[in-house]
Order: C-alpha cells, then sequence, then structure tokens
C-alpha cells in the first residue's frame, strides 16, 4: 500500500513550470531520491510535500489521507534542510528538544529521547555545544536528530550534504541510510550528487524540466537509462552517434565501422540512435596486438589519462572514454594508438528524433 | 519567485509610517505657502522670495558650506593616511581607533563643547573667534566616527597589502601610491563620508549655537523665533539640502555596493 | 616605531577630544576659587538640577522604548516576505535622510504641525475641538510634545539598525520550527525573539544615548522644558546660571550617564554579532 503518493503536481511561477505532473509513490519505510540538476523542480516536490508551498493541481498523499491543504506545522514530517536551519540560540540539545516541546511532553521523556537520539546520530557528547561551536557535518547530524525527535511520518532532506565537505558527506550519507533503515521510516530526498542518490537509495527518480524522466531501482537508472539524459547525468558514458543498418542482423554504423550490437535487433533500417557503452565496458588493447576477436572495434588513439586512484580513466579520439586499471593503463601512454573493443551485450541504444542530437548535460561525474 | 500576499498588519504599520512622516513634512509645505497669520487661503511664493532676496540666508549657507569643505579636508588629510598606514602596518591599533571612534557617543556635542570652550579659551581670536578655526576643529571630531566606519569598510575591501606591494615593486613612492593607488581605490567610501559630514556640518546647532557663531542652522533657529511663515520655507529648504547630500551619497554608494547606518546631524 | 605615522591623528584626539573631555570633569570638581570640591556635583542632586536630569531621562527612556517597538514593527512590515521590495528600498532611504532632520528644522515642521497655529490643531479646530484647551490638552512644546518630535529621528534610526537583525533571521529557522510543529507564537517566543533580542537591546542604548543627548530640537521647541542640555545651554546663552562649574558638572553628569550606557552596549554588541553567523 502506497505511504506517501505524490499525484499529478503541477507548480507554476508565472509563465515558468517549475513542475509538470509528477507522479510518485512510496511504499512505507522506502527511501526515494529525487536527482537533477539545479531547477529541475526536486526541491520545488520537496517543499511542496512539507507544506511551504501550495501545489496549482495535484494532491500529495499520506496513508491515504490528502495533505495538500494541511499547514505545514501540522504534517508530522521531519526536515532536514540544507544548511543554517538550526536555531542559534539554542544548545544542540535544546535543538533536537524543539519539536517535543512544542508538543508538549514532560521534561523526563524529552530528555531520555533527546539522549536517545543524540547517541542515535553519534553526538552524545556535544549536546551543550551551540551551533556555531559545532562543525557542518555535526550541525546536519542535530538537524536530522531534531527531525527524528518527533517521530514523523515522513522524512525529508533538501540536499543536506551539499554544503559539506566531501569526505563528510560520504561518511554522513551512510549514516542517513543507516539510522534510516534501522527506523524503517519512508524518505523522500533531494539531492543533485548522482553518486549519493545511486548508493543509499531504495529508489531514484530523475528529473529534469519539471518532469521525471525516468524511476526505478540505482541498478536499473545506471544499467538501463531510457533516455539520452538519464543516461548522461548518471555516471558517465560513452554516446556514440550510430544508425541502423541492418535490423535484422542487428547491426548498426558508427562514423564508418559497422558494430554489431544485440540491441539493434528488430530495429528499423535507417533509425537513428545513440549508442551508450559504459566506460568500464570498452576494453582496450594496443594497436598491432592482434586482437580483433569479434572485430567489433574502434581505432582511436589515447588524448589524456586522468589517474583517479585504483582506476585510471582514458579519453581517446572520436569522444571514447574508457576505465581500467592502472596498471593495465600504463602500458597505453597518451599518444598511444589503441583498439577499442565494443562488446555485443549489454550495450544499450536510444532511439534519436529526427532532429535531436546528444544533450550536453555538462561534464560527466 | 512565489508572490505572496501582503500582510494587513504590514500594510497598517506601513501607513501609520508614511502618516507619521508625510505630515510634518506636508505642515511645513503648508507654512512656507502662506503669507501671514491671518489664514490667508494658499499659496503664495512670497516667503520663498524673501529667502531668496535674504542677505543673511546666502552669508550663512555659505559660511556652512565652506566650513563643511574645509571639516572635510581635514578629516581627509588626518584620517585617510592614518587608516591606511594601521590598515597597511600597525593593524593593532585598529581595535583602539575603532573603540575611539565610539567615545563621541560618551561625549556629545553638548558635553564637548562645554570643554572646547573651557580649553581654548586662552587662544588667540584668530582661532577662537573665528568659525574656521573653533568650529572647523570641532567639527572634524564630530564627524571622526563616521569617516573612520566608512573608509574602514572601505579599506577592508580592497587588499591593501597586495596594492601596496605592486605599486611600490613598480618603483613608486609612498605618497604617489596614496595618491595614485590607494586613494582611488577608496574613492566611493571616502566620498560617502564627505557627504555625510556635509549633512552633519549644514545641520550642526549645538556648538555653533553655545559658542556663538552664525552659520546656517543658527539662522534657521533666528528666523524661527522671529519670523514664522519664512521659516517654512526656509526650513524646507533645509531639509532639501540634507536630502541632497544624502541622495548624493546613496548613489555614490550604491556603485559599489557600499551599505552603512548612518545618523548624524543637529538633534 | 610605525605607528610614529599615526601620531598626528592621535595628537589631535587628544587635543580635541580627549582634553576637553578631561576639562570637563576637572572643571566639574572644582568651584571658583580652583579649589577641589564636589560641591558642585553634589549640587546636582538638588533642583532644580536633578529635576533636569528626571527630565532627560525620561524623555530618553520613553523616546527609545517607542522608537524601539514601533520601529521593529515598521521594519518588520516592510521586510518580511509578501511585501513589495521597493517598500523596503523607500523606507531605508527615507530613514536615513530622516534620521538627519533633526534639530532646528525638524523643530519648526512639528510647530507647523501641531504648534497652536498648526494644521493639525486648525483642522481640529475648525471641527470644532481645539486639542491645545480641550481634551489631550497638547502643547507642541510640552514633554509630551518633545517625546513626539524626537521620534521622527528615533524612529528612523531604529529602522535603519534593526534591519539588518531582521535580514539576518534565517527563513530556514521559520520553516524548521513549522515543520516541527510550532505555531507562528510559537517561533517567535523559542526563536525570533531570542535571537534579535541582543540587536534589540543594543539599538535601545543607542537610541537613549542618541535622545539624551538632543539639544536642538528642544531648544527651538523653546518652553523652558527642563532637560540637561538646556540648563547646559541655559549658561552659555546667558540665560540662568552663572557658575562655569555647575556647567561643567552638568555636562559631567550626562557623561557618566552615557559611560554607563556605553558599558552595557558593547557586550550586547558582541553578543548581536556571534549569532550573526
Amino acid at each position: 500500500m502506497a505511504y506517501l503518493v505524490l499525484e499529478n503536481l503541477h507548480r507554476d511561477f508565472g509563465t515558468v513550470k517549475a513542475l509538470n505532473g509528477i507522479n510518485i509513490s512510496l511504499g512505507e519505510g522506502e527511501f526515494l531520491s529525487l536527482l537533477g540538476p539545479s531547477g529541475c523542480g526536486k526541491t520545488t516536490a520537496l517543499r511542496l510535500v512539507a507544506g511551504f508551498d501550495r501545489p496549482n493541481q495535484g494532491r500529495i498523499l499520506v496513508e491515504g489521507r490528502d495533505m495538500t491543504s494541511v499547514a505545514p506545522n501540522k504534517r508530522d514530517m521531519g526536515m532536514v534542510f540544507q544548511a543554517y536551519s538550526l536555531f542559534p540560540n539554542m544548545t544542540a540539545r535544546q535543538n533536537v528538544e524543539f519539536g517535543l516541546r512544542i508538543r508538549g511532553k514532560e521534561r523526563a521523556a524529552r530528555s531520555t529521547r533527546v539522549g536517545e537520539l543524540l547517541e542515535l546520530v553519534g553526538l552524545g557528547h556535544a549536546g551543550d555545544r551551540f551551533p556555531h561551536q559545532l562543525s557542518g557535518g555535526m550541525q546536519q547530524r542535530v538537524a536530522l536528530a531534531r527531525a527524528l525527535a518527533i517521530e514523523p511520518r515522513v522524512l525529508l532532506l533538501d540536499e543536506p550534504l551539499s554544503a559539506l565537505d566531501a569526505k563528510v558527506r560520504v561518511q554522513l550519507r551512510e549514516e542517513i541510510r543507516r539510522i534510516q533503515l534501522e527506523l524503517g521510516i519512508t524518505t523522500l530526498y533531494v539531492t543533485h550528487d548522482q553518486e549519493e542518490a545511486l548508493a543509499i537509495s531504495d529508489h531514484v527518480a530523475v528529473m529534469y524540466g519539471g518532469v521525471i524522466e525516468q524511476m526505478g531501482t540505482p541498478s536499473e537508472m545506471y544499467t538501463a537509462p531510457k533516455t539520452p539524459f538519464v543516461a548522461e547525468f548518471i555516471g558517465t558514458m560513452n554516446r556514440l552517434e550510430g544508425k541502423v543498418v541492418d535490423g535484422a542482423a542487428g547491426e548498426v554504423d558508427h562514423a564508418g565501422t559497422r558494430l554489431r550490437i544485440a540491441a539493434a535487433r528488430g530495429r528499423a533500417n535507417g533509425e537513428r540512435v545513440l549508442i551508450l557503452i559504459r566506460p568500464e565496458d570498452l576494453e582496450l588493447t594496443a594497436a598491432g596486438n592482434g586482437s580483433t576477436v569479434n572485430g567489433n572495434t574502434l581505432m582511436a588513439e589515447v588524448v589524456t589519462q586522468t589517474f583517479l586512484g585504483p582506476v585510471t580513466r582514458l579519453k581517446m579520439t572520436g569522444g571514447l572514454i574508457a576505465d581500467m586499471s592502472t596498471a593495465r593503463a600504463s602500458a597505453l601512454p597518451v599518444g598511444a594508438s589503441v583498439v577499442a573493443s565494443v562488446p555485443t551485450e549489454g550495450v544499450q541504444l536510444l532511439t534519436l528524433a529526427a532532429d535531436e542530437s546528444i544533450p550536453d548535460v555538462g561534464e560527466g561525474t | 519567485m512565489n508572490r505572496l500576499r501582503m500582510a494587513p498588519s504590514a500594510y497598517v504599520w506601513l501607513l501609520l509610517a508614511g502618516l507619521y512622516f508625510l505630515l510634518p513634512l506636508y505642515s511645513t509645505l503648508d507654512f512656507s505657502l502662506k503669507e501671514n497669520k491671518a489664514g490667508t487661503p494658499c499659496c503664495t511664493l512670497h516667503n520663498y522670495g524673501w529667502v531668496v532676496h535674504n542677505g543673511d540666508f546666502w552669508h550663512t549657507i555659505k559660511v556652512s558650506f565652506l566650513l563643511a569643505l574645509e571639516t572635510i579636508v581635514i578629516s581627509l588629510v588626518l584620517f585617510v593616511p592614518t587608516m591606511y598606514w594601521v590598515h597597511l602596518r600597525v593593524p593593532k591599533l585598529r581595535p583602539v581607533i575603532a573603540f575611539l571612534a565610539l567615545v563621541p557617543f560618551v561625549v556629545p556635542p553638548i558635553v564637548m563643547v562645554v570643554g572646547l570652550l573651557k580649553t581654548f579659551k586662552w587662544t588667540p581670536q584668530w582661532y577662537y573667534g573665528q568659525p574656521w578655526g573653533f568650529l572647523a576643529t570641532a567639527y572634524v571630531i564630530l564627524a571622526f566616527p563616521y569617516m573612520f566606519f566608512s573608509l574602514d569598510a572601505g579599506f577592508r575591501a580592497i587588499d591593501v597589502h597586495t596594492l601596496t606591494e605592486a605599486s611600490q615593486s613598480l618603483g613608486a613612492r609612498w605618497t604617489t601610491t596614496l595618491v595614485r593607488v590607494i586613494i582611488p581605490n577608496i574613492r566611493t567610501a571616502a566620498l560617502a563620508a564627505s557627504f555625510l559630514t556635509l549633512a552633519i556640518v549644514m545641520g550642526e546647532f549645538t556648538i555653533a549655537n553655545l559658542a556663538a557663531f552664525h552659520t546656517f542652522p543658527i539662522f534657521l533657529q533666528y528666523v524661527n523665533e522671529s519670523q514664522g511663515f519664512p521659516a517654512g520655507a526656509l526650513t524646507l529648504l533645509s531639509f532639501l539640502i540634507t536630502w541632497t547630500a544624502m541622495a548624493s551619497l546613496l548613489l555614490v554608494g550604491r556603485k559599489r555596493g557600499a551599505r552603512g547606518a548612518v545618523i548624524a546631524g543637529a538633534r | 616605531m610605525a605607528w610614529l605615522v599615526t601620531l598626528p591623528f592621535f595628537a589631535y584626539v587628544i587635543a580635541f577630544l580627549f582634553l576637553p573631555a578631561g576639562s570637563v570633569l576637572v572643571g566639574a570638581f572644582q568651584n571658583n576659587a580652583n579649589h577641589v570640591t564636589s560641591s558642585n556635583v553634589r549640587l546636582l542632586f538638588h533642583h532644580p538640577y536633578v529635576d533636569a536630569y528626571w527630565g532627560s531621562l525620561r524623555i530618553s527612556l520613553v523616546t527609545a522604548a517607542l522608537g524601539c517597538v514601533l520601529g521593529l514593527f515598521v521594519a518588520y512590515a516592510a521586510i518580511r516576505e509578501g511585501t513589495p521590495r521597493w517598500i523596503r528600498s523607500v523606507l531605508t532611504t527615507f530613514s536615513g535622510v530622516a534620521a538627519n532632520f533633526g534639530g532646528i528644522p525638524l523643530a519648526f515642521a512639528w510647530i507647523a504641525t501641531l504648534g497652536p497655529l498648526g494644521v493639525v490643531t486648525t483642522w481640529f479646530r475648525n471641527s470644532g475641538h481645539d486639542i491645545t484647551y480641550q481634551w489631550p490638552n497638547f502643547q507642541i512644546s510640552s514633554e509630551r510634545g518633545i517625546e513626539l518630535a524626537y521620534l521622527y529621528f528615533q524612529l528612523p534610526l531604529m529602522i535603519l539598525v534593526i534591519a539588518p537583525a531582521l535580514d539576518g533571521l534565517r527563513k530556514e529557522w521559520r520553516e524548521a520550527a513549522a515543520n516541527l510543529g510550532a505555531k507562528q507564537w510559537q517561533f517567535w517566543r523559542y526563536v525570533g525573539i531570542p535571537v534579535l533580542l541582543p540587536s534589540f537591546l543594543g539599538a535601545f542604548i543607542l537610541l537613549f544615548g542618541n535622545a539624551f543627548a538632543a539639544y536642538a530640537t528642544a531648544y527651538s521647541l523653546d518652553n523652558g522644558i527642563n532637560i540637561v542640555p538646556i540648563l547646559i545651554g541655559d549658561y552659555y546663552t546667558g540665560n540662568v546660571l552663572n557658575n562655569p562649574h555647575i556647567a561643567q558638572a552638568l555636562a559631567f553628569g550626562m557623561f557618566v550617564v552615557l559611560a554607563v550606557m556605553m558599558v552595557l552596549y558593547i557586550p550586547l554588541q558582541r553578543r548581536s554579532q556571534r549569532w550573526a553567523k
């Protein structure tokens, strides 16, 4: 049974359609991330759920009850903001206690609960500090504890880690997920960091221009993107323009080379497609090593090598990107001629409309 | 962004405030356009004519204006190099000066003039008896806090060290650096402070009155006491002068986004 | 030896600020025979001097309190969400000008409004009710009148000072409070007012000092109102006092009051900065 439902939400600001028909359904205890670039509408959607804004059209339902016109202070949802949301005149303990105080809980009960929550977020020792005495990461932990203190039905997080250092971000996102699983709380999480979304969510909804481009499990989103935007936004992807030349056998032409791609079978000849290959799926060998096994190869020259730790990313002519272990990459320095072998299975094809070209979503992550 | 409607209580407060502030201005205008007491109906420019043709008016305005200029010049010559040096070489002195800038709050004009008149009673007449001497030096102290806050903000907004080092590495002497590099970069702050000083001096009454000098505000008060309706025209003109000075200040400030609460003048 | 360059500045400040201030201090404790005595200062506790201090204190407290409270509401009305942005600009600009429109011109403006022949007074009179003879028996040169006039520069000062503090009330706090179940008044009680309090108190002190030291407006409204600046001025304009040391004692007394205010102000300033992060 759907616990939290966003039904056909629309939100306009003048002529700008910030949300253009959003439909989401979360089961109880589920963790859904709204992922997308700035301006895609994800924060707008979250604020509608929280009650800080009213939709022009559509409904929000929690456990079947219509919440759309309920005031934000009566929705029983806990929200963690991006930054600066702790009350500066109160200690961490007093901040966490705030919601309970408003609800008239007795001092003893409040104290116990606050103590539990501070322990849960790992700040049992820092309860008497003021926000300005806490680091960014600690502040967000307090914010999380504060939101959870009231035992909300839904937990909302608005890019809670964006303002933090990289290492803290990774650490904290794991903790958020751990706590969420432990408490079994239905969670809606907004972020623009796709790695973050993939790492901790049960489901991810990629948004762009006020609509959901695709929604699915992290694995689905990664291996089977359904639109060019999603393909580029999630992870890094080789995007090659091609045309189907033999729909029966499954062959696609790219820049003069015929490639056999299973996904091309059943497509019409002459159809323009986008060939999507993950960098780790592209096998490279030095040219002249007689390595053309299945003939599905492209020739290229290494342009740059980027050391990423255990893995090195090679960028080649023709817009090709390949990831390989650093040890093997040392054999293919800049300028080397290489043979890139394209797998037959596991390569996605997306239909390009007649006038469509490769969307540019900026430098991949 | 989402355009909320304005809260009704906000309407009320702003309306009341508007009424409170505009009523006296309107009344002044009303008075200025009446010729004499006997409830003459509107409107005549007789009072404005009276002002414009009054020799004392022009004389005192000139005195106050020149006094303002003198104060500004002395202030800038005294404070700019000092602030520059403090920011560049002796940052430890900055809190000291910041503290000093608060002293005029504790020693307001009414208290200061008592001390000034006593301390400088023995000085020669060309100082003690002339506005260009006694008043100007007092006004520099009055302007000091505002000069400090404005210039301090200006100096903090630029990288004094880098600019100085760059200038010197290119061969400039101190004076050249100060005049050609530093001053143009704090121009906005200096201008803002100058306009504020202008407003202060053109409106300062306390010291001028107790020390018996004939400046523009003194003339204003004289007209208040002796005439009646012409004072209205004069008051509006005085308000216009203040307004122009402040408007210039805001215009200048807007260019570089400088801000700052500024409150001064006779009270 | 770098600080030597700053010598002219310090010399100037010493000569024209500290020396005069010091001489007031010294003179307050001397008599005409140049003996050290506290007799003049002790006189301050008697009529009419103590009345002048009470008068000054009353007016300062009233205009500071009114200025603070009313100024806060007006500033908040202009800054809060929902109010068009231009209203705030106009209010801030006007406040910048109005805060300087004190003294002589201001006094005239109020005489022209609520004086015996003032626009508002005449309007009431023509409607059959003379507010100077009947309720509320209002005279512009009375203590109430002066307070009303002082408010004209106290309000703008408050608006200019409290606006940044109101800006510092982050939207996130409001929303977080609502999210946690708080109603509007609960937000103000637990978060809004506590956070604003240091700035508010600091502003109160500023306004108090401002009114306490004011001279020109009261002088121009002129009805023998008994406040300290007027009393000091009387000596120099040759009115009543002829003992310079009394004037100096009076000035000294003002200095003490203002010094106490300053001592209270500095920690408040620091506190309000801390929460502005």
